[in-house]
């Protein structure tokens, strides 16, 4: 797997913090929903930072796209977030992985369950359902701190219109009373009342900060669902 | 210890210039604990001295990777067993 040169075809604003970033790559084998690829930055005195992106797009889209969230003091995503403009090249590896993958190739209900960015390699699984129109029963369980902080608001809300996809967002900081939703953490009871029960076999894709895929895995775990249908992704400690 | 730390899916791409197969799917026997599990569920820690992949259960370090720009180290004696898929020879 080598270095590979994407070009950046557009920058989406997606929330204050986050821009998705689109790349035209040649010889860009195509990807699985839930891979990743590793972005390499280097200054000109040789000096490079890698990090890794989830990719956001589904593997049907017809260009590879990145979301990005900016980290006030990180490295790489300032960067990505607010200086690359159309035209400018970075360089790629990938994709990378096969554990957190979604094929859809069965019809086995799956539960998707997002702790702030970690939300990015599960968007490309709901997008990758939807370019399939498959049947298997999909539902996106996603925190946030903030209303102005959820990814892909509107999108989600179109696709949550498929019969066979459900997405429910809880917000654990939104301080306004303009949101009507769910407030709080995603705990057992909720993974209980929105997920399958454990003899089902669903499968569980659970990504965001570290803290937080290790309390909804045990939590899941705790209800049953066998931990070979739990997978995890974990971000760090600021998921970001 | 880092109660935060990545997983396994975070040294993939660093492992996979390594390895003809995917590592995020190859499964590890710790050699401490006995425990199994995909690579991708270890808890890895990337610093600038190198990437450590340490057991998800008893917190033993497995695997340690260190990079020079010419080579590589790899350090795998906290793994028992690997164990891998490939592809059907008949």
């Amino acid at each position: 797997m080598q270095w590979l040169v994407g070009t950046v075809t557009e920058t989406i604003p997606e929330t204050a913090q986050a821009v998705t970033v689109r790349l035209e790559v040649p010889d860009w084998p195509g990807h699985r929903a839930g891979q990743h690829v590793d972005v390499k930055l280097t200054a000109e005195d040789g000096y490079s930072a890698q990090r890794s992106y989830s990719i956001a797009s589904s593997p049907e889209a017809g260009a590879l796209e990145l979301t990005v969230v900016r980290i006030d003091d990180g490295e790489v995503s300032p960067y990505l977030a607010t200086v690359l403009d159309v035209g400018d090249r970075i360089e790629l590896r990938g994709p990378i992985g096969g554990y957190f993958v979604w094929d859809g190739d069965d019809s086995t209900p799956v539960l998707l369950v997002a702790g702030g960015s970690g939300v990015v390699p599960l968007m490309a699984m709901l997008r990758h359902h939807a370019a399939m129109q498959s049947e298997a029963a999909i539902h996106l369980v996603y925190s946030a701190r903030a209303r102005d902080e959820v990814l892909y608001a509107e999108e989600l809300r179109e696709l949550a219109q498929d019969p066979h996809r459900a997405v429910t967002i809880t917000l654990t900081r939104e301080t306004s009373d303009a949101w009507a939703g769910r407030r709080g953490r995603v705990d057992a009871r909720l993974l209980d009342e929105v997920g399958w029960p454990p003899a089902v076999g669903s499968q569980c894709y659970v990504c965001g900060p570290t803290p937080f895929v290790e309390a909804v895995a045990d939590a899941l775990v705790g209800l049953g669902h066998a931990p070979v249908n739990v997978k995890t992704e974990r971000f760090g400690p600021t998921g970001g | 210890m880092d109660t935060a730390p990545l997983d396994g899916n975070a040294t993939a791409g660093a492992l996979e210039e390594l390895f003809a197969f995917d590592v995020t799917v190859a499964r590890t026997t710790c050699a401490t604990c006995g425990d199994a599990r995909p690579l991708a569920e270890l808890r890895a820690y990337l610093r600038a001295a190198g990437t450590v992949l340490r057991c998800a259960t008893c917190g033993a370090v497995q695997v340690r990777l260190v990079r020079a720009p010419d080579r590589a180290w790899l350090d795998l004696r906290g793994v028992r067993v690997l164990e891998v898929a490939v592809p059907h020879s008949s």
